[in-house]
């Protein structure tokens, strides 16, 4: 079974037009601090669209809003055609299940082995007819990050680069049409970093996923976006292609790029 | 200022009992988590048994040696293993047991779901579309509920053999009229309020410990705290529902 993450240099998959995310005039707010404020963006299908902004500026809020983490408190937020504050909890599980969200933690269940982490979701929603060959389908994503031989191990004999693989094929179990990635490679040294980055990119092609990234590592960035949101004051600041924006001549958003 | 920390405790309050009742809402519809109840069985109930035996064995010991004296005194030696066995029964062996349960179950569950909380596996859990409620709440309430009446009627079992230990430190009881006159001072209207209790108490360990780990949070620092107020608020719900136990029992005349 080929590994994802072997290419060094890959092309990019452009987005296919229909939009799997559309939120419009999202404001949350903390007490006081209001994180979000009339926040308006649409992710097209097929499509990696990176979030940046700086710490504490909302891209976090953002994406649990996205998940149903977070409620809003105004706008909605429309998820393959369901609107995300409306759903009872059971559709809310149901839509969470086409909605993969890897965790800048990680969040591997640590008294969990590999292969029980990446059962664990797997053994709740699929039906108990597909459920025949469970170890094959936990080998098949772990094959997929390059990491087979950890099924038996724990997580804390893993390195960081190896967890987030792991992460990542518990993401992946479920096939879902959309993942969210909460700063994927951060706390990673820069080679682990780009392995992961690759590894996204080829998630990207061979599942078509379409994604919301989150991250302020220009070269995670580069690699994985299709288009890039820039977050600032809780607005959608400026949206562009990574060239078109390093290009600006916008003093707030070049300075992610110098 | 008052004021603020009366009404933070009343929330509080409101928010046990509302999580308390979502274990009844929760607990009986499928998917039911077997493995993990039997999991948590194993870690609350079989990995608590030597510390609640020697507990209840030295309580009984203990308590028969400090008791001994007093009856010499009036020459009711031979009320020993009575005397003995209702206090152990009734009261001491339940309640000990459960407030060892508490210090250890209530704190080991309080620190493993706030740890899970603050490394964001349960949002995990949740994001994956699972019940994270059904899967880390309701198995351990379960169990507790289940487990800490069978290390009760253990506890009873060892603290009357330690009773009996300490009853020949000093004197001569034969073991078949000891056993006679332990289970002989006994009644059905002691055994049944005593492990009926137990029930109570196991429950509101599991819940004070669930509620103080699932909604941790403020990082490592969070995770001591919850551990640390896990154990004080179960103690104390095992002392008031104590209390309440002997006053229905007192209503209904079983004492």
């Amino acid at each position: 079974m080929s590994t994802l993450s072997q290419t060094v240099e890959m092309e990019k998959p452009t987005a296919k037009g229909n939009a799997v995310v559309s939120i419009q005039h999202l404001s949350k707010s903390f007490g006081e601090n209001h994180v979000l404020r009339d926040f308006s963006f649409d992710l097209k299908q097929g499509e990696n669209a990176v979030v940046l902004g700086k710490s504490g500026s909302g891209k976090s809020v953002l994406i649990k809003c996205i998940i149903g983490l977070l409620s809003p408190d105004k706008g909605s937020i429309n998820v393959l055609g369901q609107n995300v504050p409306d759903l009872s909890q059971e559709e809310l599980d149901r839509m969470r299940v086409k909605v993969g969200f890897l965790f800048q933690s990680n969040a591997l269940y640590d008294s969990m082995t590999v292969r029980e982490n990446l059962e664990f979701p797997l053994r709740r929603h699929w039906m108990k007819s597909t459920l025949d060959d469970v170890d094959g389908m936990v080998m098949e994503a772990l094959e997929n990050v390059g990491l087979g031989h950890t099924v038996d191990m724990m997580p804390a004999e893993l390195s960081g680069g190896m967890r987030k693989r792991i992460a990542l094929a518990r993401t992946l179990i479920l096939k879902p049409e959309i993942i969210l990635y909460d700063e994927p490679t951060t706390g990673l040294d820069p080679i682990t970093g780009k392995e992961i980055s690759n590894l996204m990119l080829d998630v990207q092609k061979k599942y078509n996923t379409s994604a919301i990234v989150i991250s302020h590592d220009m070269n995670c960035v580069k690699i994985v976006a299709n288009r890039i949101v820039v977050l600032i004051e809780g607005t959608c600041y400026a949206v562009g292609t990574y060239d078109e924006l390093k290009n600006s001549n916008d003093k707030k958003v070049k300075q992610f790029f110098e | 200022m008052k004021n603020n920390s009366f009404k933070s405790f009343l929330a509080e309050v409101g928010d046990i009992s509302a999580f308390a009742w979502r274990f009844f809402t929760e607990g009986f519809k499928p998917r039911f988590e077997f493995n993990e109840l039997l999991r948590q069985c194993y870690f609350i109930g079989y990995k608590s048994l030597s510390l609640v035996g020697i507990t209840a064995f030295i309580m009984g010991l203990v308590l028969t040696i400090q008791s001994r004296p007093t009856l010499v005194e009036f020459g009711a030696e031979a009320w020993l293993p009575g005397m003995v066995s209702v206090s152990l029964v009734r009261e001491i062996a339940p309640v000990i047991s459960a407030l060892i349960c508490a210090g250890k179950i209530g704190s080991g569950i309080g620190a493993e779901l706030g740890s899970m909380k603050v490394t964001e596996q349960i949002d995990a859990m949740e994001v994956s579309g699972t019940n994270p409620f059904k899967f880390l709440v309701v198995t351990r309430v379960m169990a507790c509920t289940l487990m800490i009446p069978v290390l009760a009627i253990l506890a009873d079992i060892i603290s009357l053999y330690g009773g009996y230990m300490g009853a020949n430190i000093r004197g001569v009881v034969n073991w078949d009229l000891y056993w006679y006159q332990a289970f002989d001072a006994l009644s059905f209207s002691d055994l049944l309020p005593a492990i009926v209790k137990t029930f109570f108490f196991g429950y509101a360990i599991g819940v004070v410990g669930c509620y103080k780990g699932y909604f941790s949070n403020k990082g490592t620092e969070g995770v001591g705290q919850s551990a640390n107020s896990a154990v004080v608020v179960a103690s104390l719900l095992v002392f008031v529902i104590d209390l309440v136990a002997v006053q229905i029992t007192d209503i209904f005349q079983l004492t």
